[in-house]
């Protein structure tokens, strides 16, 4: 990986006198400056992701439970709502939540919450769909045992079911979470300070959208690769448990 | 051996129960009485696993009764719950938590639906891995242990609910020829403890010595029941004795 990073750069000084690396140059004070200004960032693309995961895997999983249920009034709110969610493009939903919802509900709300609502809610239609698949997984011979030891649904999903049901869809949860971390890019249209905007911000004054967009590519693959290695330790540790 | 008790323990009256187009159990009527050990056999498909699934609520009778401990079982959230903690099960297929250790397995149940506490909780799946003859594997996850000592968690499990009355549904079937024994002899132990038990099972070794009753069931009847003696050595339905030729004489 590190060498196919090299080989990249090399690559790309290689051919031209067009680069001019100097506006990210650590050693030289304004290119100094100017890649804390880029790494600023990374705060804003973190927290914004994090929050809305978070809230997009409560609400996925609210969702998911009505789509396993027997009644089929209880499935079709799971179907309508997946339907709906799942149809509305991320940056529509940003732009409505920003400036539509204020209006409907006569509420200001910050660029940053906005942002978080808009990727939440797009992203528990996809989460709603991981858990009911992962919970469809475990087989019934668990809720019958489950039932045999007179637990109640509750405790049954709590403790038999969903730890269960998570290990499986792990690797799910770690595709949306880095899907999560490029979508959150979108929300620089609004204005949130995240990474895409504060490169957006510096290209206007240095002119130099090359290499400042280099720069911003490498931010979320670094980022991402460090995600990735992340969820495979918690595959690893949470499954070395079941494994004979 | 304790004396089998005469108070009814199980009444099963008239229950039917179907599959779509499939009659499971045609007006299937049986009394258990306390401490007694029945022993159902039957060619696969003939409802003794649906009947014994109905008693703890697994599946919905639709006509009939079942009365278990003098409480109607009529699937109202009150009757279920209160007759699921009279009632163990142990499967076919074990089915333990794999998420949980050995004693995790045997703790849920009294930590959550009886509100021991945990230190309690443990010591009494402690003196039930004993008796079970698997203390040492407490702390294992249950894919480390082989299938006879899974089972012998799974008869752990239910008995640290502390039923009156355990139900199993072909405990062995599932399990290689050499781990069947170690099974039977913990069934074996329980039914010498006055436990009413009802085993669906083939196992005739152990059906001739424990059993206080034999039921023969097919396509969705009881077809014959009886002492295990005259049950084995005289049948009297020409269809008993054609199962028992095809399981005796392989």
């Amino acid at each position: 990986m590190r060498v196919a990073i090299l080989a990249l750069a090399l690559m790309l000084t290689g051919c031209s006198g067009e680069w001019g690396w100097y506006v990210v140059n650590p050693m030289t004070e304004s290119g100094a400056t100017n890649l804390k200004f880029l790494l600023s960032g990374l705060y804003y693309t973190i927290l914004l992701s994090v929050t809305a995961i978070a809230i997009s895997i409560v609400v996925g999983l609210v969702i998911a439970l009505p789509g396993l249920a027997r009644n089929p009034y209880m499935r079709s709110i799971n179907r309508v709502y997946v339907e709906l969610v799942r149809a509305v493009p991320i940056l529509v939903l940003i732009l409505w939540v920003y400036y539509g919802m204020p209006q409907l509900a006569g509420l200001s709300i910050s660029v940053f919450w906005a942002g978080v609502i808009a990727l939440a809610l797009s992203d528990s239609a996809f989460e709603a769909e991981i858990f009911r698949a992962g919970i469809q997984s475990v087989a019934k011979g668990q809720y019958e045992a489950a039932h045999s030891i007179s637990l109640n649904y509750t405790d049954t999903m709590r403790f038999v079911i969903l730890p269960q049901a998570i290990r499986r869809v792990l690797p799910a949860l770690g595709n949306q979470l880095v899907y999560m971390l490029k979508m959150s890019s979108l929300v620089s249209v609004i204005g949130m300070q995240e990474l895409t905007r504060k490169a957006n911000e510096l290209v206007v004054t240095e002119y130099r959208p090359l290499e400042v967009y280099t720069i911003l590519v490498l931010e979320y693959l670094v980022l991402i690769l460090v995600v990735s290695a992340g969820v495979r330790w918690l595959e690893r540790r949470m499954q070395a448990d079941e494994r004979a | 051996m304790p004396l089998s008790g005469t108070e009814i323990v199980i009444q099963i009256e008239s229950v039917s129960k179907r599959f779509g187009d499939f009659e499971a159990l045609k007006g299937v009527s049986l009394d258990v009485a306390s401490g007694e050990r029945v022993v159902v056999c039957g060619p696969s498909g003939s409802g003794k696993s649906t009947l014994i699934r109905c008693i703890n609520g697994l599946e919905r009778h639709e006509a009939g009764t079942i009365t278990v401990d003098g409480i109607t079982l009529d699937h109202s959230a009150d009757s279920l719950k209160a007759i699921k903690v009279k009632v163990g099960m142990v499967f076919q297929q074990f089915n333990l938590f794999p998420h949980l250790t050995v004693l995790e397995n045997l703790t849920l149940g009294p930590i959550r639906a009886r509100g021991m506490a945990k230190e309690d909780a443990d010591a009494l799946a402690m003196r039930y891995l004993e008796r079970v003859r698997i203390p040492e594997q407490a702390d294992k996850y249950p894919s480390k242990l082989s299938g006879g000592q899974q089972q012998r968690v799974a008869i752990a499990r239910s008995l640290c609910m502390e039923p009156s009355i355990m139900l199993f549904d072909e405990p062995t079937s599932a399990l290689d020829p050499e781990m069947i024994n170690e099974v039977l002899d913990v069934m074996t132990e329980l039914a010498t403890s006055g436990m009413t038990m009802i085993c669906v099972t083939h196992e005739t070794g152990f059906a001739r010595k424990v059993a206080d009753k034999m039921v023969f069931m097919d396509q969705g009847e009881i077809v014959e029941t009886g002492d295990p003696e005259t049950f084995f050595t005289n049948p009297e339905s020409q269809r008993c004795r054609d199962f028992l030729d095809k399981i005796l004489h392989h």
